[in-house]
């Protein structure tokens, strides 16, 4: 099939970006969508023009570094699904693609379509781990019970990839489902519980300074998450950040 | 915003309840307005805690929309919000902004006369008014527009505000959620829809 790709090109953080318009041909439906990028990028170099940047490593769907905006839509028009898990078959022959990097103002643009989503990893650093004595006493985690369905709900959680693609379609550019994922995961089993008030606290501090912004219940992170994780997180979160606030001295 | 909006919705079925009055006894209406529009905890402590709710609510919402506004300031060039989410839970700003309109009109056309009426020109209480009050106002086919167009915005407004509160609040449960939002539905609709109902039984009676 032959395409006409829109693609945002920006030099560096520094220099001002914008669409610019890539005819590709011959293209595979059978190809994936970081495959195409693949092919306009060797034709870019041909030309002896600049490649294309953009974000990805297992390209099987767990490491959540892809990341493009793909017509209007978080890893594309697909549900529960990277951008490489994508394929050209999702598109018809002459369709135009518009190729857009996350938007958000704690995501900058580091070059074309990559984000710097560091502020994610800042958030993991204000709480999201448990403390555990390594004098060499450690106990196994499997010899403390947990419930099956807390187990489950955790899991669920600790599915998160960290992408970003809740911030990139919520209209707010909120962090709240991957936050709330997070605190979830710890929150929900023993080990957790013990640091569960400082945690909350934390993480949504350094989510507020990370300037993301506030959740309004659209939904639209849910349905755009690769990983399914549920709003159900954020509605915890809100919990257990309330009773922190209550509770704490 | 979750807090002072379960406080307006519980203002507003009490203030549907009241108005559906005048459909079907005028002098329970007219008992019911006397009593609110008299009693000093009401008058005195819960009108100002309304204001106060409403002013709260749509300050909070110009501060809410403003700061994520500004949490993207680049925008996307291609954005499918229908893909993902509600009209209405993306335009709260839109349908809010028109029911603030709405409540300054409502506020001018109905209590700023009653406050002159009562406290101004300290007219002597008369507990049989309200109704024909009532009859007279929606009598006039541009207001009656106006409002049932108002109401609209009111549905609009309340099918995202009544689950979203709850869950803002952490309220969120898998046995409870489902019937918080049918209510909320239910609460959306046929609130808003009530009133329409008022207006136009009192502009086809009034011009009777």
């Amino acid at each position: 099939m032959n395409l006409t790709l829109k693609i945002w090109r920006q030099k560096n953080a520094k220099t001002k970006g914008a669409i610019e318009t890539y005819p590709v041909k011959d293209i595979s439906e059978d190809m994936s969508f970081l495959e195409m990028l693949d092919v306009l990028n060797e034709q870019l170099i041909n030309d002896g023009k600049e490649p294309v940047a953009f974000d990805h490593d297992c390209r099987e769907g767990i490491c959540g570094m892809c990341s493009l905006y793909i017509n209007g839509q978080a890893h594309g028009p697909d549900r529960e699904i990277t951008t490489c898990q994508l394929h050209m078959r999702s598109f018809k022959d002459g369709d135009t693609i518009f190729i857009e990097p996350w938007r958000a103002g704690a995501f900058p643009v580091v070059k074309d379509l990559v984000t710097d989503r560091s502020s994610f990893d800042r958030i993991m650093n204000a709480g999201g781990f448990v403390s555990v004595n390594t004098s060499g006493n450690t106990i196994d985690a499997n010899a403390i019970p947990v419930p099956k369905v807390d187990a489950d709900k955790a899991f669920d959680a600790a599915t998160c990839i960290g992408c970003g693609a809740c911030v990139a379609s919520c209209k707010n550019a909120s962090a709240m489902l991957f936050t709330s994922a997070k605190v979830s995961q710890l929150a929900l089993l023993p080990q957790g519980k013990v640091e569960a008030h400082e945690r909350v606290m934390n993480m949504v501090s350094q989510m507020d300074e990370e300037g993301f912004g506030n959740c309004t219940n659209t939904g639209a992170c849910e349905v755009e998450c690769p990983k399914g994780i549920s709003l159900e997180n954020i509605a915890r979160m809100n919990r257990e950040y309330l009773s922190a606030s209550v509770g704490s001295e | 915003m979750a807090l002072s909006a379960l406080f307006l919705m519980v203002f507003l079925f009490q203030h549907f309840i009241i108005n559906f009055m005048s459909v079907f006894s005028e002098d329970a209406f007219n008992e019911a307005s006397h009593f609110m529009g008299t009693n000093p905890l009401i008058q005195f402590v819960m009108q100002p805690v309304l204001m106060f709710g409403v002013a709260f609510h749509f300050v909070m919402g110009f501060i809410l929309e403003l700061k994520n506004k500004s949490a993207r300031p680049e925008k996307y060039a291609m954005y499918k919000g229908s893909a993902n989410s509600s009209w209405m839970s993306r335009n709260m700003i839109w349908s809010g902004l028109f029911i603030l309109g709405f409540l300054a009109f409502h506020l001018w056309d109905f209590w700023l006369p009653e406050m002159n009426y009562k406290y101004i020109q300290g007219n002597p209480e008369d507990a049989t008014r309200y109704f024909g009050e009532v009859q007279h106002m929606f009598a006039n086919p541009i207001r009656v527009t106006v409002y049932c167009l108002s109401f609209v915005f009111l549905a609009l407004h309340l099918l995202h505000g009544f689950q979203s509160a709850f869950q803002s609040m952490g309220a969120r449960h898998a046995k409870y959620t489902p019937a918080i939002q049918k209510i909320g539905k239910l609460y959306a609709i046929l609130i808003p829809v009530g009133f329409i109902f008022i207006a136009v039984f009192h502009f086809l009676n009034g011009n009777h």
